[in-house]
């Protein structure tokens, strides 16, 4: 039998098996942390931040951070709800997101955290960087414009031989995730379907398949994001 | 010494711009010229997006009738995507889109008329104008103003229950439709509680028009008078020659009647249109090749098709139709101010049809879309309420789209629009070196006669006040007013 750890969160008594993450433990506690770079069933990054709790007078990551027994956590606090809003203004004003015309509309975590923590506009300045689409591979098609970097494309799809068809390519501010030719060309349908599945944005697109979806029918429609967990 | 009065912003239309006028050393109009002043650019944005994305952002060139350009675009992309040119959907596709159609003219026809043409009628031209406007509508004739709120919900209400959203949907996909319409969808209009339901819809249609009728009769010298000129008319009509505002093939008559663009296919429509650019506004003139750019501009809209179309396809507004031909004795109808009797008799129209397609069962059938072979270019056509659209697009050989072209309905009417302003500029501003508010609103009435947004031409972003300088020969600015 797995050991029991008591912790608190918000100062709400909760318990958890020992060695799993804080999100994890809140998860089972019917408790919402917002996520966006991670992933169930992909090992977690803490790349994004926005799952940032405080715990011991410390902000930690709450996708990577182990939970312990006797930990206090702060999570749904007007101080860290500024700082999670902080980071998807940031990754707004980064990219060139024009939720507008996007066929992620609806579907897109980036755009759900953004309704559910109210952003009305952000108060950083707009970036516009210079950014293509990548339009050369069959199944798929990369709008870098919206990409956030969270890496979950290069973690979670794999060839059979456990080879990433997603990279890093360049450095800093130039950095762009890039198919690989070679995998991407024997891209399956299945693993080109969940790719497109996997990106939390509108960044990677299935071809000639956009706004089959009605409105009404799509993801965040009718409930914010998080809207599974009771707290 | 020469004047020259600007009137700018334009009022109570969308968009943005202003109207110059020239005068003499006796006062006297020389020059008048509507421009337009903002630019906007959809045809260079969309360029390097992928072509299934364009129904959706291209229409966000207009939040009047944004419906238009999302179904202009769909019907190019169904081109492209080997659905054919106009016969290739399947019916709930087709009648999905046509039903959407129908309730976004009968929505947009319903604002324009009511909420932005009927102070003028109501009030006068010359009324106090913190009367003569919606609020001023609402306050005195409320069973008017009931109606038209009332009826542009009802269309509004189609658009969101076939494009899901009232404004800026995303019904239309290349070769189909996302959805089709449930009975419970249905039935809301069929059987909607009074005065949300199509029986209804007609009944305040057939008022409006006889609105209209009673008006024109007492009022016969401005209405049939006020900026009245011969032109070429151009719209899309059915093979038969039906009205038909979701497709239908390309006819221009003259002023007198005479088929001068004999039903061409729209794909074709580069053989038969041309585009000129002119410095002063970022507006084109667009013309019939055949006739060149001093004979060959034409009128579009209402007014327009309603001299093109032989007849119309619904049995009430065919009588209306009847009633409207013999004014003229069957000959065109060249008078600017009639675009609104046209225009009610399109709402009319646009209801019927609607009520014709709401009780069809094709709309609850489940096969949504068509595929074919895939070409790599296309042209998209239809009659939005301001006139006759074209979008054409090319794509590369990744999906990407490397040449979009759009002719939107005000862009037509480009030309006749300055005509009718240089007709009512020297009406209402001979001898006059000053600017009163009721000759700017008359210049303005001129330009509501054809559109109340000017915004989609240049792309522009914002509404669109008036603004009037007065300059003399020497372009010195003498007098300016702003509304």
């Amino acid at each position: 039998m797995a050991d029991i750890i008591n912790f608190t969160i918000d100062g709400k008594e909760c318990v958890a098996e020992k060695g799993i993450s804080i999100l994890q433990a809140t998860q089972e506690n019917d408790i919402y942390i917002p996520t966006l770079c991670n992933y169930e069933g992909v090992k977690p990054k803490g790349s994004c931040r926005i799952c940032t709790i405080r715990t011991n007078g410390q902000f930690a990551t709450a996708c990577t951070t182990p939970v312990a027994d006797g930990m206090e956590i702060e999570n749904n606090t007007e101080e860290i709800n500024d700082l999670r809003k902080s980071i998807i203004e940031l990754l707004f004003v980064e990219g060139n997101h024009f939720c507008p015309a996007c066929e992620m509309s609806g579907d897109c975590e980036l755009q759900a955290l953004a309704y559910r923590f109210q952003m009305m506009v952000p108060r950083f300045t707009f970036q516009f960087p210079k950014r293509d689409i990548d339009a050369g591979n069959p199944k798929i098609l990369m709008d870098c414009n919206r990409c956030i970097r969270c890496k979950r494309c290069i973690r979670a799809i794999k060839d059979e031989k456990g080879r990433s068809v997603f990279a890093f390519y360049r450095r800093g501010e130039n950095i762009k995730v890039h198919i690989d030719p070679e995998l991407g060309s024997k891209l399956t349908d299945e693993l080109a379907e969940k790719s497109v599945t996997i990106c939390p944005v509108g960044a990677i697109l299935p071809r000639e398949k956009g706004f089959r979806i009605p409105i009404g029918q799509r993801k965040f429609d009718h409930e914010p994001i998080g809207s599974e967990y009771k707290h | 010494m020469s004047k020259k009065i600007t009137i700018e912003p334009v009022t109570r239309v969308e968009g943005h711009g202003k109207v110059t006028v020239h005068l003499d050393d006796n006062n006297n109009v020389i020059q008048t010229r509507l421009h337009i002043v903002e630019f906007r650019g959809f045809e260079r944005f969309i360029q390097g997006r992928p072509y299934w994305e364009a129904p959706v952002l291209v229409q966000r060139l207009c939040g009047i009738c944004p419906v238009s350009h999302h179904l202009a675009a769909a019907k190019a992309m169904d081109v492209i995507v080997g659905a054919g040119t106009g016969d290739g959907l399947t019916p709930v596709a087709e009648k999905m889109r046509r039903l959407m159609h129908y309730g976004q003219v009968f929505q947009s026809h319903v604002l324009h008329f009511f909420h932005l043409v009927s102070p003028d009628l109501l009030f006068g031209i010359n009324a106090d104008p913190t009367i003569r406007n919606i609020i001023g509508v609402a306050m005195e004739y409320k069973d008017l103003a009931v109606q038209g709120v009332m009826m542009r919900k009802f269309g509004q209400e189609i658009i969101k229950a076939t494009a899901g959203k009232k404004i800026h949907g995303t019904g239309a996909i290349p070769g189909g439709i996302n959805k089709n319409l449930s009975i419970e969808e249905r039935d809301k209009f069929l059987k909607g509680e009074d005065p949300l339901n199509v029986d209804k819809m007609i009944e305040w249609s057939l008022g409006a028009i006889e609105f209209f009728k009673n008006y024109q009769s007492k009022n016969s010298e401005l209405i049939d008078n006020m900026a009245a000129f011969p032109s070429n008319h151009l719209s899309l009509v059915r093979k038969d020659g039906a009205m038909d505002l979701y497709h239908g093939m390309i006819r221009a008559v003259d002023a007198n009647g005479k088929k001068i663009l004999h039903d061409v296919d729209p794909q074709d429509y580069l053989d038969y249109i041309g585009e000129e650019v002119k410095s002063w506004t970022y507006m084109k003139f667009p013309f019939l090749t055949e006739y060149g750019k001093d004979k060959g501009w034409y009128r579009v809209g209402p007014l327009a098709r309603l001299n093109t179309v032989d007849f119309i396809p619904s049995p009430l507004a065919q009588k209306e139709f009847e009633i409207y031909k013999a004014y003229t004795k069957g000959k065109p109808n060249n008078m600017s101010m009639h675009t609104h009797w046209a225009r009610l008799i399109e709402v009319l129209h646009s209801a019927e049809m609607m009520k014709e397609l709401l009780n069809d069962s094709d709309l609850q059938n489940d096969n949504l879309e068509t595929k074919g072979n895939k070409v790599y270019e296309g042209v998209g056509m239809l009659e939005a309420p301001r006139g006759t659209l074209f979008h054409h697009y090319r794509i590369n050989d990744q999906d990407l789209i490397e040449m979009a072209n759009l002719i939107v309905s005000t862009t037509n009417n480009n030309t006749p629009m300055n005509k009718a302003v240089e007709m009512v500029a020297k009406e209402q501003m001979n001898g006059h070196a000053v600017i009163t508010e009721p000759m700017m609103n008359a210049v303005e009435v001129a330009i509501r006669a054809y559109d109340p947004c000017l915004s989609c031409a240049t792309h522009a972003l914002g509404k669109m006040p008036l603004e009037i300088s007065l300059y003399n020969k020497n372009n010195q600015l003498i007098d300016s007013k702003r509304k």
